[in-house]
Formats: structure tokens, sequence, C-alpha cells
């Protein structure tokens, strides 16, 4: 319930004077004066946005009440607007370097808005005014500001609440547009204050509201870059080179990796609807947002008002949102993952959402069917699938011998020997057979060539496959032996010193 | 030239002369024992005041170190209008000395070779007048603090920016002594990594009047449009000392910003 105006009448002549926004290049040169076309005041709506918001008067305003937003730690977020009339809302945000984990054993002194990554979300409803707290603690290094991507004036606040450790600034704004809006500290080096950590979101509703959900929760997508590796243990220092390389280190969720699984798993239960507000602070790379089991039913791409419908992945560009919901039809594990998914694998792009209630095996019938599936290898299979018959043997010979020995039974002189009008195979059944089933190495002559490998064993070649390659491989290329039997194979299958039970694997 | 009226002792004006006379070679060297003498030169600043490309810098005197909590101590014993109690608030705000134990007094807090922080910019530049000196200027601090150890110009010395960044990803730990780090060229201790410093023109390159208005060029050096006007967008470096300076007016306070002083020499005398 405090209103300083003294103070806040320091940040109106911001609208008149350098309109530079805080994201945009100063022009190269002063400004040269405006053409007379240029001076036409633009239409009302083009000002307000898409619909027109209700304007106030500087009375009106200080009629409104007062209301000092609660803040919560992410994934939390502060309650539904369901009041239906503009207020005066009061944020008190603090700025605090703390070093808190990065992943398990690893650390990092992260610059914070309320002490967490991201800082909390602000909920405000369209035509608000905001009046904003920024408090640099006195433990702060740096200075640090905030520019709310909701914000309509130069810099987003930035300038305005540019504070020095241990002091604090106020600015106050009306929130003319709806949508989920990102804020960060722009103080320079922008990047590495983001890549600290330095970002949020501001959650603008709509006049009337979001339709309302049973659960929403808050998420944001950030790159850490550190000079160690990914878990790699330690206080890790910010890498700037790897930063200006677009190289991180880690790319998590709300600032840690892991903070979205295990115990901290986002719930939820059957049958019911949700929200998830996801951001992406960035600072370098774009998310491509994804939910593994899930359809999201609507998506407000970009955090705007359109509204799609039935999407897989959206994307979130760094220092942009999008707002998903989707019902939950049955129950289980839901993966939250960026799908550039070597992020996820490696990096840290990992969460839970875990779905509690009844089965609807309708929808989801869970594991039907779990056997041996032979393809190819199967020596049934083989016979009579198309016109031309393939001989016994042939398919294992074309599924696994040919990789080595070619099609064509020819070798790859002088790794592979030929199978091809070979004297070796040709001289000793036994030994050919002891070769599939055992594996040969070391040095062998071939034709006259000698050949030093290593043929892995192929004991998982059931006995009748053994002797149908073995029959196949002695009857063709040019040779003419006489066939292989079973208990032939059998008989030197005996003979090993480790049997292995026969049977793909 | 030397205003003689603003040395406080003839000793030191004679100390000086003579680390002056070192940088050209002519005297047997004599340097002031906690003053460094910096060779004038000339250099391509990080952000370009309006229409200069390059700023010269005549030659001056530098304290290797930040001024000590037991320098500044004996400084408001002496001049009891800059103790704790005493200030006044348009010149030092209400964190003025708030880890000494009292208004002369450091009290376990406060080591006496730490550098003195919680300091005005008022308060710094009365007690480097009370010396006979005064504080440095932006272009003469950013000028000596190019240098590597074996260069006087290296602001992209590799090993000195990491030095200086993983500072900045160390936690908030108390400060340590002055003088614990390896001096620069210069012979200069602590230019980085342990407080920041005010300068004389904390202000001057980026706000057009006085320093409690922000809307001058300053409203431009945030976010992405802070990298125009760089002379070199990687030295985070320099856009952090730019950035914390920018924060600053004159009668703040802050935990990690201390100052040094420094000297007019004049060649030929």
């Amino acid at each position: 319930m405090i209103s300083r105006r003294s103070i806040r009448s320091l940040a109106l002549p911001l609208s008149l004077g350098v309109a530079l926004g805080s994201c945009v290049p100063p022009p190269s040169q002063p400004a040269a004066p405006a053409p007379a076309t240029s001076a036409t005041p633009a239409p009302a709506a083009a000002r307000s946005g898409p619909r027109p918001l209700a304007p106030l008067t500087r009375a009106e305003e200080n009629a409104l009440p007062s209301i000092e937003q609660t803040l919560v730690r992410p994934p939390g977020l502060p309650p539904p607007i369901t009041r239906r009339t503009p207020a005066k809302v009061v944020i008190h945000l603090e700025v605090r370097e703390v070093t808190m984990p990065l992943a398990d054993g690893a650390t990092y002194t992260f610059w914070t808005f309320g002490g967490s990554v991201p800082g909390p979300m602000i909920r405000v409803r369209r035509g608000d005014i905001v009046e904003l707290h920024l408090m640099n603690h006195p433990s702060s290094t740096m200075p640090h500001n905030i520019d709310l991507h909701a914000v309509t004036g130069p810099g987003g606040g930035a300038a305005s609440t540019f504070t020095a450790p241990g002091h604090q600034t106020q600015f106050t704004f009306r929130a003319l547009n709806e949508g989920l809006y990102v804020y960060h500290c722009a103080t320079a080096p922008v990047g590495m204050h983001i890549a600290n950590g330095m970002y949020g979101m501001i959650a603008v509703e709509p006049e009337e509201g979001w339709a309302p959900v049973d659960r929403e929760y808050y998420l944001m997508q950030g790159e850490v870059y550190t000079t160690g590796n990914y878990r790699e243990p330690g206080l890790q220092p910010f890498d700037m080179r790897r930063a200006i390389n677009e190289d991180p280190a880690y790319v998590v969720f709300n600032g840690r990796d892991g903070a979205l699984t295990g115990t901290s798993a986002l719930t939820a239960r059957v049958g019911e609807r949700v929200r998830l507000f996801v951001g992406n602070g960035g600072p370098n790379l774009i998310s491509s947002f994804h939910v593994i089991g899930e359809i999201f039913d609507h998506v407000y791409s970009e955090g705007g008002s359109t509204v799609n419908t039935n999407v897989q992945t959206t994307l979130v560009p760094a220092g942009g949102s999008a707002i998903v919901d989707f019902g939950l039809e049955v129950p289980g594990s839901l993966v939250l993952v960026d799908h550039s998914i070597f992020r996820t694998f490696h990096k840290g792009t990992l969460g839970m959402l875990r779905v509690e209630g009844p089965d609807n095996t309708v929808i989801y019938s869970g594991r039907e069917v779990d056997e041996a599936y032979l393809g190819d290898y199967a020596p049934q299979a083989a016979a009579g699938t198309d016109g031309a018959a393939l001989q016994p043997g042939e398919q294992t010979f074309n599924g696994v011998c040919s990789a080595c020995h070619q099609r064509s039974g020819a070798g790859l002189p002088p790794v592979f020997p030929p199978l091809a009008n070979s004297d070796y195979l040709m001289a000793d059944k036994t030994r050919s057979i002891r070769a599939v089933l055992a594996g040969l190495s070391g040095p062998v002559t071939v034709n006259g060539t000698v050949y030093n490998g290593a043929m892995p064993p192929l004991a998982n070649l059931t006995d009748h496959e053994v002797a149908d390659v073995l029959t196949y491989v002695r009857s063709h290329f040019g040779n003419r032996g006489d066939a292989v039997t079973v208990s032939e194979v059998a008989a030197v299958r005996a003979t090993l010193v480790t049997p292995t039970p026969s049977g793909h694997p | 030239m030397i205003p003689a009226a603003r040395w406080s002792s003839t000793l030191l004006l004679s100390a000086l002369l003579a680390s002056a006379a070192t940088a050209w070679g002519q005297r047997a060297p004599q340097p002031a024992p906690d003053l460094r003498v910096i060779r004038g030169g000339e250099y391509r600043p990080f952000y370009r005041l309006t229409g200069r490309e390059r700023v010269t810098v005549r030659a001056f005197a530098l304290d290797a170190w930040p001024v000590t909590n037991e320098r500044f101590l004996a400084f408001v014993r002496a001049n009891p209008a800059w103790q704790r109690a005493r200030v006044r608030r348009l010149f030092a705000d209400q964190d003025y000395l708030a880890h000494w134990a009292g208004d002369a007094e450091l009290g376990t807090a406060a080591r006496p070779s730490q550098p003195v922080t919680r300091v005005s910019w008022f308060a710094a530049r009365a007690f480097c007048e009370a010396q006979g000196r005064r504080l440095p200027t932006e272009a003469e601090w950013e000028y000596v603090a190019r240098a590597s150890e074996r260069s006087p110009d290296a602001p992209r010395d590799p090993a000195t920016t990491a030095r200086i960044l993983a500072w900045y990803g160390r936690p908030n730990a108390t400060l340590a002594d002055v003088g614990a780090s390896r001096p620069n060229y210069w012979g200069l201790h602590d230019l980085h990594a342990l407080v920041w410093e005010w300068v004389e023109d904390f202000n001057s390159a980026l706000v057009v009047t006085d320093s409690r208005d922000n809307q001058g060029p300053g409203v431009a050096r945030f976010c992405g449009a802070a990298s125009s006007g760089a002379a070199d967008v990687g030295d985070y470096v320099a856009f952090m000392r730019y950035a914390f300076r920018q924060s600053l007016r004159g009668s703040y306070t802050v935990r990690n910003l201390g100052f040094r002083c420094a000297a007019d020499i004049a060649p030929g005398e």
C-alpha cells in the first residue's frame, strides 16, 4: 500500500526522452527531425493492442485498489485472477547473487530474481497498473535491472530500475497487452546476466481470464555456460568463450539439472486439464518444447493470443514463451523435453509430469505383445515369402555372412577371406562348423593368401541354421561339397567348452 | 604542474617528484612507498566520448593499493565530519561504513588491511584531498586497467580476463587484504577482482547533466544496445566496470566499492 509518487514521477519523462528500447540498437546517427507525415498521431487502436483498452485517468489510477502480490517459487505461480476490474499490483522483487546446485555435485553462482531460477512468476490482468520495486541485495557484486517484455516504454523498465548493490528502485507501468512475457536483467554484458539466471516471466491475463484448468505449472528453459562439462563436480565458473560460441554445458528447465524430476516431478491426476506456462530465458538457443506422450490441445503460440490446436512440438524463442494445455486421459510419467534431443540426453532438458489414476486401455493399452521377432533371421520366414523361393541357408548367408564375405562369396582380400572356390573351406567340414560356432582367429591361408583376422562366434544360430547355411555355402559359389547335417553341427557344438544355448538373443 | 598549496607536506612532494623522475630515468629512483608513476599515453577508450577516437592520458601517479580501512580510520579520526554518525546524508547514504564497529573503530568485521568499502564518492574525494591527492579520472583508471602483468596494453589478455570473470563466479565471501594479488605492469595491485573503485568522473561518459538524471546516453547502455559504440564487445570486464559506475550516484555506498588516490605530476619539474 505504498504509493511513492515522487519516485514514480521520475520514470515518467522517460517516454519523452531518448526513445531507445533496451533491446533495440540505437541509430548510428542522431535522429533527424521527423518528417511531417510521421508526426501524425497513430490511431488509438494501434496504441493499445488488438482490442481497445479503456483509458485510465490519473484520478482513476489513484483510486485503484492496491494489491501486494505474493511471489512463489517455480514451478508454482500465483493463482488465476478472479477479479474483473483493474487494480494496482505491487511487486517487490529482490535480486540476489547466490551459489546453488546446478547438478548433483556441481554448483554455480547464479544471479537471481527472488533467489530462484527462473525468477518468480508475476501475474496481473490486462489493464492493471503494476508498481515494481527492484531491490539489489547489499551482498551483490554487480548492479542489476529488469526489462519486462510486458512493458510498453523505452527499455521495458531497464533504465528506471538500474540498481547498484544495496539499493532499490521503483517504476510503474500499465499492462496494455495480454500474453505471457519474459522479463530479464538487461545490464551489460546482458548475455552474461541472463546466462547467470536473471530471467523470469510475467503473465498478463486477458480481461476475461484464461479458460479455467485444474493445474498450472511454470517452467523455463535456460542455458548455463560453465568451464566444466555437464555434471562435472565442483563450483563452476562462467565460461565466456563457450557463451559466445553458443556451446552450453547445460540446457536445463528451472535452473538446474533434475529440477523437475524425481521427487521434484510435476504431478497431476487422470481426468485433469493441465496448463504449462513455458518460457525460454535463452540466452542463445531456441527450444523445441515437447511433452512425450501428450499432444497439446491448445497452444498460445509465442505466448500471444493466437491459439493453435493439436500441436506435438512448439517453438519457444529465446526471450519468448508459449502457453500450452492438455487433458490427461491415462496415467504414467510424461516427459518434458526440448526435442533438440541431444540437449535432453547430454545437457539436461528433462522434466517429468507424473500422472496418477486409473488406466484407460481403450486409449492406451499398455504392452500387449512382448515376444521375439526374428525378421530375416527366421529360417521359416525365408521360404516362399516371394515368388523366387530362397534356398535353405541363403537367407542366413545374406543376413549374417555376406556382410564380410560378400554376396558373391568372394570376400574382401586381404581382410575377409573368400568362401567362393575356397580350398580352406572345403578341406575340413568339421573345422568349418567350428569356425561358425566358435569363431576363428589368427592366420589362415585361403587359396594361397594369408588372412590374419578374427571372425566372431555365431553360436546364437541354431544347429538347423548352421547346417543350412554351410550346406548352402558348400554347394554354391563354385564349391561342390556335400551337405552339412544338423547332427554334425550338434556334435561339434557339444565339443565346445561353453555350449551356448541356441536361439537368437 | 602541481599546485603546491594542495600538498600537505613538502616531504611527500619531493618523494613524488623523485618517483616521477624514474619515469624518464633522469634521477636516482626514490619512489614514494605507496605511489606508482604512470607514463602518459593514449588509447582507444571502451566507450567513446563524442568526437574522440582516442583518449590521451598525461603522466600521473596512482596509489599502488586501494585505500585500506586503517588509512580511512586515521582520516575520519582527523576529520570527524566524515565519521559515520556525523556525515550528512547528502554526502553518504545510510550504509556508509556500516560494517565498522563504531564511528572511529573498525571492530571485528573490518580488518585494518582490507580495502575500505561502503564509502561514498564524496567521502573518497575528501580523503584524497586530505592527502594532497585526488581521485583518478575514469580515463586514467581505464588506462592503467589495460595492463597485464607484463604489458601496459593488454586489455584482452586471456589469463587476466579469465581470472577476473572467475571472481564473479565466486560466492560473496569476505574481502581479501590489499596487495594479495600480483602487481600489474605499472606495479599496481588489486585493480581487478578485489573491489570496484570510485573515479572522479564516474558517470560523465554516460550522463548528460548530473548524476540524478538517468536519461542521458546511458539509457542506451542496456541489453543489446550496450554493445553499440563499444570498442570491443568481447571485453566483458570493461562492460561490467562501466555498468557498475553507471549505476552509482555520489552518495552511494556499496559493500564492494572502494577507491585509491591519484596525484598530478609534471615532467621537467
